[in-house]
């Protein structure tokens, strides 16, 4: 076995772990605040990965100015997505609710189709270009660098949710609606929050992602990747989403480089399959326990 | 008019032919299916074969999420298997297509009642990924194991065949897709006059309470999820008839998804509303491709935004529906014959 090879390996998927746990901690926002599993995250990171290519290729922004602006644009459709069509279907059951983002994510792809048409584009290059040696380990530079970015932002959401007022309203919120409404917590814009805040993790996200893989309207299908983390980390759970994200893209990674790319989607809805069967709420997240 | 019916009796109550009106619609149905392959041209004809299909994939996914409550995003994998199943046993054996439909059906239900095995622990949107996973690695297996399902080259087989006669037009292939919509349908609506249909619905209403009446949850799920996949099976096996060849591209996820919408957009819980269901989202795209077809001359490059159109009315659709019409267009149907039906009382 070459283990310079499974060395590199591993850390480029560690780095692409990175971003899944950043996805994931996305997920876990939207789920813990309005119970919403959102099938649509795949296709939010792809409509803003689109936007940076429209500010930074069409519009020619420079791209530490564009970056932001597809982010904030990325999380704006989130807002405006709950606010339309997830909060009239607050009360509905939980299949409901599953399929209405199914139909936004087909909406998405269409309009993305519609206006950017369905060929595979590349993203302009913004990071830096020097390779990236950990030891003497090779790093590609657009994974590396993403992985910091991404890092970055992971960093600051874990220290608001845990410190700031916004931070406890949520986690006030995802343990008891009620309560936290009567001790005056807007819940309603928690709900709006949450998704802003979810959609705004996982464009960026999308933004680094699409920039290292090039982005075309299939690029959605990462949201399955994505929901194998939350799975297996626990849905309730930030801490579930950290640990799986950056497991599963490792193992997603090991397996591509080892089987071949075949192999990617089963190595991975392996693990989520054994996971449902021993911890059916996964690594992390909270046993619920239902009363009649 | 038709103002109302006194019922005297639980049989009565449960009895799927209430009225001599009832009877003469449904006769008069029946009639048109009949005639309809005799006075139709060819895209007529394949589109009621593609909606023979898909009713009764709809009707079996809305046995397992409509009326036991167990969603599945494994449908497509399941008609996958029915497929295979055709296209293997017509390759490799001599046998007629009603034997080789059945154990497409069979084979179906079995990997139905593997997937369907989590939900002994995990239930609602967990069961759902579940089912996801397992149709992932059915794609897998379908693209993988060259030997019997030939990778993603897929496999091409032979027309059905019966005592002599092969049905290798749709013309002929509509008498055996229409029909067996039917009868599979009647079947459905007859399983929900028994225990078991009744045991469904009770798991769907409240699995607890359910269990606490004596309902041994694990069996009927299994047998939810049985029967809703050999429905799928025999769909598949149809598909694999009809087209001829089967890939592994023939069953992606997006199928799958592609029916939960017809079960919500039909109405979910309501064999009508399936039925419905089916035939609108199969014949809304072919609508869409009419309407482009006519606007090319004005507009030449209309076909270009048909397929991102295609994806936004999708999506619309389903997020529509759920919005603001939740029980489908079974309701709007119910709505309509309640009008006639009090009609010219109301106003």
């Amino acid at each position: 076995m070459d283990w310079l090879f499974f060395g590199e390996i591993s850390l480029a998927g560690l780095a692409m772990g990175g971003l899944y746990a950043l996805i994931a901690l996305g997920f876990v926002i939207i789920y813990k605040a309005t119970k919403v599993i959102n099938f649509a995250i795949g296709e939010i990171m792809m409509f803003a990965a689109y936007l940076f290519l429209a500010f930074a290729g069409g519009m020619e922004l420079s791209p530490w100015i564009a970056l932001p602006m597809a982010v904030i644009g990325g999380s704006i459709l989130g807002g405006v997505i709950e606010k339309t069509m997830i909060r009239p279907m607050l009360g509905e059951s939980p299949i409901s609710v599953v399929m209405v983002t199914i139909g936004i994510a087909n909406i998405l792809v269409g309009l993305v189709e519609f206006i950017w048409t369905a060929d595979p584009q590349l993203l302009p290059n913004f990071l830096p270009r020097e390779p990236v040696f950990i030891g003497e380990l090779y790093l590609a530079p657009k994974i590396a660098y993403g992985f910091l970015i991404g890092s970055a932002l992971l960093i600051i959401y874990l220290l608001y949710f845990r410190f700031s007022r916004g931070g406890v309203a949520l986690r006030a919120t995802a343990s008891d609606q009620a309560a936290a409404y009567s001790m005056g917590i807007n819940v309603r814009r928690v709900f709006n929050m949450a998704w802003v805040f979810g959609s705004l993790a996982a464009s960026l996200a999308g933004v680094l992602v699409a920039a290292t893989g090039g982005l075309s309207p299939q690029f959605g299908i990462i949201g399955l990747s994505v929901l194998v983390v939350v799975i297996v980390g626990g849905l309730d759970s930030i801490l579930g989403a950290l640990v799986a994200g950056v497991f599963i893209g490792w193992l997603e990674t090991v397996a591509g480089a080892y089987l071949g790319g075949e192999y990617r989607m089963p190595a991975t809805f392996l693990v989520l399959a054994i996971i449902l069967v021993i911890r059916p709420y996964g690594l992390f997240g909270t046993h619920e326990i239902e009363r009649v | 008019m038709r103002i109302g019916d006194a019922k005297q009796s639980y049989e009565a109550d449960e009895a799927i032919w209430t009225s001599q009106t009832q009877k003469f619609w449904l006769g008069l149905f029946l009639l048109i299916l009949l005639v309809f392959p005799f006075v139709v041209n060819s895209y007529l004809l394949y589109l009621g074969c593609l909606v023979g299909i898909a009713v009764i994939s709809t009707t079996g996914l809305n046995i397992l999420t409509g009326f036991t409550g167990l969603i599945s995003l494994g449908q497509a994998g399941f008609m996958g298997v029915g497929a295979y199943t055709v296209a293997w046993l017509s390759i490799n054996t001599a046998l007629p297509f009603p034997v080789t439909l059945l154990l497409a059906g069979l084979m179906a239900a079995a990997v139905g009642i593997l997937v369907g095995l989590p939900s002994l622990r995990v239930k609602g949107l967990y069961l759902a990924i579940a089912t996801l996973a397992a149709s992932v690695f059915l794609h897998f297996i379908f693209a993988e194991w060259e030997s019997v399902t030939g990778g993603m080259g897929g496999l091409s087989l032979e027309p059905a065949h019966l005592f002599g006669l092969t049905f290798q037009s749709d013309f002929r292939m509509y008498f055996i897709i229409v029909p067996l919509a039917v009868l599979m349908v009647l079947a459905a609506r007859n399983v929900f006059r028994t225990r078991i249909g009744r045991a469904f619905i009770a798991i769907r209403d409240r699995d607890i309470s359910a269990e606490i009446l004596g309902i041994n949850l694990l069996r009927y799920k299994l047998m939810s999820f049985a029967l809703s996949s050999f429905y799928a099976g025999i769909a598949g096996g149809l598909f694999a008839y009809f087209y001829r060849v089967v890939t592994p591209e023939s069953f992606p996820l997006s199928m799958s998804i592609f029916y939960l919408a017809a079960v919500i957009v039909g109405g979910m819980g309501n064999l009508l509303g399936g039925i419905l269901g089916a035939a609108f989202m199969t014949l809304v795209p072919e609508a869409l491709k009419l309407l482009t077809a006519a606007l090319t001359p004005f507009y030449p490059n209309a076909p270009v935004f048909m397929s991102p159109m295609l994806e936004i009315i999708f999506g619309a659709l389903i997020v529509g529906f759920l919005i603001f019409e939740p029980h489908g267009l079974a309701e709007i149907w119910h709505r309509i014959r309640r009008f006639f039906r009090l009609w010219p009382f109301r106003n």
